[in-house]
């Protein structure tokens, strides 16, 4: 077993993991943070992406002990003192999920995407992060709709 | 290093991890030691040395999209990286890791084979041609360590293009190619032309016919057919052979063309 120290959504957690144990799993069964879903476990379907020190990633691809010294946000940290993020708040708006199951994942890339790489991205720039993720519900219409709502470019 | 040499085959290097850990989560592979690169450091930079653009083991594949010196100085990986996989995965995945990899789909290998980079290592330099040997396999020692990658930085007069078919965006491809055309007083006086996918790894076919003429349609069309007859592609989910090779010749024609308008 390895000790390691994250912070996650601003909450610092000390735990000790297994070395093979990844990073979805840690989130999911070790902190009981269970926004994070997990679908397809090998970095195609896009449910199961976290922001760790910022960025968009798979946490079904990286092990927890990767995470140590980290600082990562799941969609349980988005909304703040009981306020919706203004990206639910787009989605709810718009009917942006159905199931739920792939928006979490969603949420964080989007995330990402409005605060370090682009604040107003084209719709083009928006279907091409969405081509990471996989929604069966929606046909994905609604949810570009939603992110280019909080961006300003709708 | 140590680590590396002490388990041999029973050790894997992990950078990105955006290939090695759906592998371990399928049970494909099942090494007994990691070694993991991301808590070293020197290795996550982008650097021009002697004509050529450097990028260490930890360059993270966003990171190398983002890079202005990337941009200016190869225009041909700039143009391959963003069809690597989808945006979460190359702010993890390595330029370095898909190299290393050797997915014969893989748009980076191609990328490196067609401007005749090199790989370099714990021990010494290879030549991008010499690295792919098959399906992900390289003539790495297991106890070898890919340091960084070079890339040959864009001359006057000489221009380079990348195209790919995938059935959605961030699929591997079905077939591949990328061509780097030297272009002088309206003549071809150097000309590399890769395919992918449609062989066991990323290979130069000959573009000789290409050197001392103009490239015009007809040009470009011939080459195109002469490839297409020389590969033997098998057949997958969603193509046949023959499907295969006439979307290569397609992706051949369109490479060249774009190369030679670049270049010219």
């Amino acid at each position: 077993m390895n000790a390691i120290a994250v912070t996650v959504n601003g909450r610092s957690y000390s735990e000790l993991v297994e070395p093979r144990l990844l990073l979805s799993d840690f989130l999911r069964h070790t902190l009981g943070l269970t926004g994070t879903h997990v679908g397809c476990e090998h970095g195609v379907c896009g449910a199961c992406t976290v922001r760790l020190d910022g960025a968009a990633v798979r946490s079904c691809l990286l092990l927890a002990v990767q995470a140590d010294g980290a600082s990562i946000e799941t969609v349980e940290g988005l909304a703040a003192n009981g306020d919706l993020h203004p990206l639910q708040e787009a989605f709810r708006k718009h009917h942006a999920l159905q199931c739920g199951f792939c928006t979490s994942g969603i949420l964080m890339a989007a995330a990402d995407l409005l605060e370090n790489r682009d604040a107003s991205p084209s719709r083009e720039e928006i279907v091409d992060m969405l081509s990471g993720h996989l929604c069966r519900c929606t046909g994905y219409e609604p949810i570009v709709d939603a992110i280019a709502d909080v961006a300003g470019t709708s | 290093m140590e680590t590396l040499r002490e388990h041999g085959d029973d050790a894997k290097v992990l950078a990105g991890g955006q290939s090695l850990l759906p592998a371990l989560n399928m049970r494909l592979l099942r090494p007994g030691v990691l070694v993991d690169l991301n808590f070293t450091t020197g290795l996550d930079e982008v650097t021009e040395e002697n004509g050529s653009l450097r990028i260490g083991a930890l360059v993270r594949q966003a990171a190398a999209q983002r890079s202005a010196l990337v941009r200016t100085s190869c225009p041909l990986l700039a143009e391959s990286l963003p069809l690597v996989g989808h945006v979460v995965t190359r702010n993890r995945g390595t330029v370095c890791g898909s190299i290393t990899h050797a997915d014969s789909a893989a748009e980076l290998p191609l990328a490196l084979v067609a401007l005749g980079g090199e790989v370099v290592t714990s021990r010494r330099t290879i030549p991008a041609a010499e690295f792919f040997v098959t399906h992900f396999t390289t003539t790495l020692d297991p106890d070898e360590l890919v340091i960084a990658t070079g890339w040959p930085r864009i001359q006057a007069g000489q221009g380079g293009a990348f195209e790919e078919f995938a059935v959605r965006h961030g699929d591997f491809a079905l077939a591949s190619a990328a061509c780097v055309l030297h272009v002088e007083e309206g003549q071809v006086t150097e000309a590399r032309l890769a395919v992918g996918s449609v062989t066991d790894r990323p290979e130069l076919v000959d573009a000789g016919q290409l050197v001392g003429h103009a490239v015009d349609v007809e040009a470009a069309r011939s080459i195109a057919a002469t490839v297409a007859a020389s590969i033997d592609p098998p057949p997958n989910l969603h193509g046949s052979p023959n499907y295969r090779r006439r979307l290569t010749e397609v992706l051949v024609e369109r490479v060249v063309s774009r190369a030679w308008a670049a270049a010219s």
